[in-house]
């Protein structure tokens, strides 16, 4: 009954035919919105990470005539004099008008309180300065630096704001005469934590992340590889071999800040070892990069051809000599470059570090394995509570810094995997 | 007896491990040379055999069997030690010290501690305390001293007794390659110890905290607000720890999470596989690996710094009221964060269906669309649903996104815009707060900890089952 009423089947599918295609059409282009949506996603997170940390690479810093008078000085405890007097004694020379003392005391919050221990340093170096007077850059207080920087706003009314008229007008005339200034921000590299902006810095957090990451890479490495070897190797096909195998693949699907309970309630209170210690926290993380290492190893330890292997036993060797001589060097790139990111997604854990208290406000650089420390996730997720406004853009340079490492650390392990990856 | 103690020299397991450094040399040079000096050509006039195996396993036997029985002494006197010492400590002290509740005794045990170790100023320490810390010193010292007697006799007793038995048919790199074999499944056992020792700590602290509050409490409680009195009379001492609210938040969130990355995730993964070029796939791949290599802490301060504002003020542009941390804002950042393990997984599963079905739908005249929806996504729907679970499993077990984006309060509701709270970000608060450990709002935490854990075990091995049940099997 092919149809006199009926079209034919030819002309009924092409008339179907447009429709199709624009759906064809339509559903090609929600693939490439898709893809250009999480590329979007990854411009606008790294765009208002660098647009809003970029600022905090400079930092407002005011030059003050500091006569070191040596009635001031002791010369057997020079810790003791008063170097906070001499600040407020050169801001006084700098503006003789100023009068009473709640005005001389907003003048004195132009500086930042760690003036003091900046010229504390300088004379303990250099007790040759001691009876001369000398131009000094000293660090402005934060509220100093957000106004040059734009963030505090002049048109608001004064109750609104931080800084009073008197002091935005001391600060204009500082500028103007060339002794307040934008300087390249040293002491974020150099200081620690600090509870005023303009002296924190992540030298703290980044020498403990270092520590961290030795006792990770120290542990996780040579138990990571043992243990692919003996499950690639030797491990007879028998219940307990399969149960190693699901435990590894249940490991690293388990939530992070479990590991967090786990470490807090062995190493801590079991152990006793030390709180918030780079050694807990490279145990911990130890435990969590072991399954990446292991499956990482396992893969490229698959990868070497059997031909390697029975040719080495042809010629007399050993299993271990086998594995140790000849397939563990060909498949040392892939576990390398599997150690590397695993150490990479190590750098930036917070969760499990928060449980065993890494989370404490510590103001000293660490120098061992057992000092208490911070690691700069940790130290990211501390300022981003901090309410000061200058915080904001030292947490945007520090994920900065972070994400740096970060991209180095992997960039590196695709340059290994290039270079000496071999296709058999 | 103050003075005395400040003027020795400490004997640190430091130089305990040096000193065995350095015999475990001697007895590899001297084991190797022992085997070469009895061995000899085959044959000739001389009765000396050939050597079974190469001269360094003979010294590397030697060796180890000097280093290896003391790291085991060594491992289990760091240990025992300090609770050892310790106990003994407490002993010499006067009855009433001895009998302090539990609390005070674990801060004298602390102080103790901080003395011995000189962090503390001995200025205004009682002195009594200072005499203990003293005596804990010294007998920190004799036993020490003991240590290092009986390292050195079992080190020369192991290692001169494998020294007696060099001869040339001594199979020595079995022996050495059964050292290692052993030494490789010790490692491997660590795994399994991880797994048992999650299980184990956070069970027994939850098994405490389900002796206080009921079980049924706490799965179906409605109300979560984990206060204990510290006092009798302590205003706001009720503590009702119903967790219902707790998973509310979290599953709300992870399900605006999936809502987010799996469409995206989806989409992306079809493109890349079937419509997108070499190039393309070269530059957008690696890109997208990159969302998933960011730390979860810097998405926390993103949702917090630019998305929480931009839809609170969205909000209120269109007249709702949108609270400063909603779990929209939380949601849609954890979506960000798990498109790429939807998009990279499904994506391999979309790659393992083999050829000859595309061909089949094409040479019918399907269009590429309906080749994708109705042919291969069927086929790899199982792995796709994997997937899925493996994502919902990671967004449910985030925390810093959460902690650092959505709110402490719980509210059990379904209106995205009002602050929730998660499993983690309950976690985190209750034990990084400064109540004590035994009561109940830390336990409650452990708690949590076990529920988080049970649930994505449960998802993990659905995951598995689904995929390894369902998987096509394509010759």
């Amino acid at each position: 009954m092919k149809g006199e009423k009926r079209a034919s089947t030819r002309e009924r599918i092409n008339s179907g035919l447009a429709k199709r295609y624009r759906r064809e059409r339509r559903f090609r282009m929600f693939g490439l919105g898709a893809v250009l949506m999480s590329i979007c996603f990854l411009g606008l997170l790294f765009g208002s990470i660098i647009g809003n940390g970029w600022s905090a690479f400079e930092q407002a810093e005011v030059k003050l005539p500091i006569h070191f008078d040596p009635a001031m000085f002791d010369v057997d405890n020079l810790a003791a004099a008063d170097y906070g007097g001499l600040v407020k004694h050169s801001l006084q020379i700098l503006f003789p008008e100023v009068k009473g003392r709640r005005d001389k005391r907003r003048l004195y919050r132009l500086v930042s309180s760690g003036a003091s221990f900046v010229l504390q340093d300088i004379v303990v170096h250099n007790t040759g300065l001691i009876g001369t007077t000398r131009e000094i850059w000293l660090p402005a207080d934060d509220e100093v630096d957000m106004l040059l920087k734009g963030h505090i706003r002049r048109d608001v009314p004064e109750s609104e704001r931080r800084l009073t008229n008197q002091q935005i007008g001391w600060i204009d005339y500082l500028v103007n005469w060339g002794r307040l200034e934008e300087k390249f921000n040293a002491t974020f590299f150099i200081a620690g934590d600090s509870r005023e902006p303009e002296l924190a810095g992540i030298h703290g957090a980044v020498a403990g992340s270092f520590f961290t990451l030795i006792v990770t890479l120290a542990l996780s490495f040579p138990i990571g590889v043992a243990t692919a070897v003996y499950l690639e190797e030797f491990a007879p096909c028998n219940r307990w071999t399969d149960s190693i195998e699901v435990n590894i693949n249940n490991l690293a699907a388990v939530p992070s800040i479990v590991f967090g309970l786990l470490g807090l309630a062995v190493f801590l209170n079991l152990f006793n070892l030390p709180r918030s210690s780079s050694l807990v926290g490279g145990l911990v993380l130890t435990l969590m990069t072991l399954p990446t290492i292991i499956i990482a190893s396992r893969a490229s330890l698959k990868s070497v051809p059997p031909s390697i292997r029975e040719a080495a036993l042809g010629v007399g060797a050993s299993r271990m000599q086998t594995i140790l001589h000849h397939v563990l060097p060909l498949a040392m790139p892939g576990m390398m470059t599997g150690t590397i990111i695993g150490m990479a997604q190590a750098l930036g854990e917070t969760a499990p570090l928060l449980m065993i208290g890494m989370v404490a406000f510590i103001a000293d650089v660490p120098h061992g394995f057992t000092d208490p420390a911070t690691v700069l996730p940790v130290q990211i997720y501390l300022w981003a509570d901090a309410p000061e406004r200058a915080f904001v853009e030292r947490t945007s340079a520090a994920i900065m810094v972070l994400l740096a490492f970060l991209i180095g650390m992997n960039a590196f392990a695709v340059f290994l995997r290039r270079k000496f990856e071999r296709r058999w | 007896m103050k003075s005395f103690v400040g003027r020795r020299t400490e004997v640190s397991i430091g130089l305990f491990l040096l000193v065995l450094l350095v015999l475990s040399s001697v007895a590899f040079m001297q084991g190797k040379r022992k085997a070469l000096a009895l061995s000899g050509p085959h044959g000739g006039r001389s009765r000396k055999k050939k050597l079974h195996s190469l001269p360094g396993y003979y010294g590397l036997l030697t060796a180890l069997w000097c280093l290896l029985p003391a790291l085991a002494i060594i491992g289990i006197w760091s240990a025992c030690s300090g609770t050892i010492l310790t106990t003994l400590t407490l002993q010499t002290l006067p009855p009433s010290m001895q009998g302090l509740p539990p609390d005070q005794r674990n801060l004298l045990v602390n102080d103790l501690h901080n003395l011995v170790a000189g962090h503390v100023a001995p200025r205004d320490i009682k002195p009594l305390l200072q005499q203990a810390a003293d005596r804990y010193k010294e007998m920190r010292h004799i036993a020490r001293m003991l240590l290092g007697a009986v390292l050195l006799l079992v080190t020369l007793f192991s290692s001169s007794v494998v020294y007696r038995r060099i001869r040339p048919e001594m199979r020595a790199r079995n022996h050495v390659e059964r050292i290692i074999r052993y030494g490789l499944i010790i490692c491997s056992t660590v795994a399994i110890l991880t797994t048992i020792g999650i299980v184990l700590s956070v069970l027994f602290e939850s098994l405490r905290f389900f002796r206080q509050i009921p079980l049924t409490d706490f799965l179906f409680g409605l109300k979560w607000s984990p206060q204990m009195a510290l006092r009798a009379d302590q205003a706001g001492s009720s503590g009702s720890f119903g967790a219902v609210p707790v998973l509310a938040g979290t599953f709300m969130i992870s399900g605006i999470a999936l809502a987010v990355a799996v469409p995206i995730g989806l989409m992306s993964a079809i493109y890349l596989s079937e419509y997108a070029g070499k190039r393309v796939r070269d530059w957008a791949k690696p890109i997208m690996e990159i969302l998933a290599g960011i730390p979860t802490v810097v998405y926390g301060f993103f949702a917090a710094l630019v998305v929480a504002p931009c839809i609170r003020d969205a909000g209120s542009l269109l007249g709702l009221n949108v609270s400063s941390e909603s779990g929209l804002a939380a949601g849609l950042v954890m979506g960000m964060m798990i498109i790429p393990f939807v998009s990279s997984l499904s994506d391999d599963v979309i790659n393992a269906v083999p050829q000859t079905l595309r061909d089949a739908s094409y040479g019918l005249g399907a269009t590429k669309s309906e080749t994708i929806t109705r042919v291969i996504i069927p086929a790899a729907l199982p792995g796709i649903v994997g997937s899925i679970l493996l994502a919902a499993s990671r967004a449910i077990g985030e925390t810093m996104i959460v902690v650092m984006a959505a709110g402490l309060s719980a509210n059990l509701t379904a209106n995205p815009l009002r602050s929730v709270t998660t499993v983690t970000v309950q976690i985190v608060t209750l034990l990084v707060g400064d109540q004590e450990f035994d009561s109940p709002k830390t336990l409650a935490a452990f708690a949590l900890g076990l529920l988080l854990f049970v649930i994505t075990l449960i998802l993990n091995v659905i995951a598995l089952y689904v995929v390894r049940r369902y998987r096509e099997q394509y010759e």
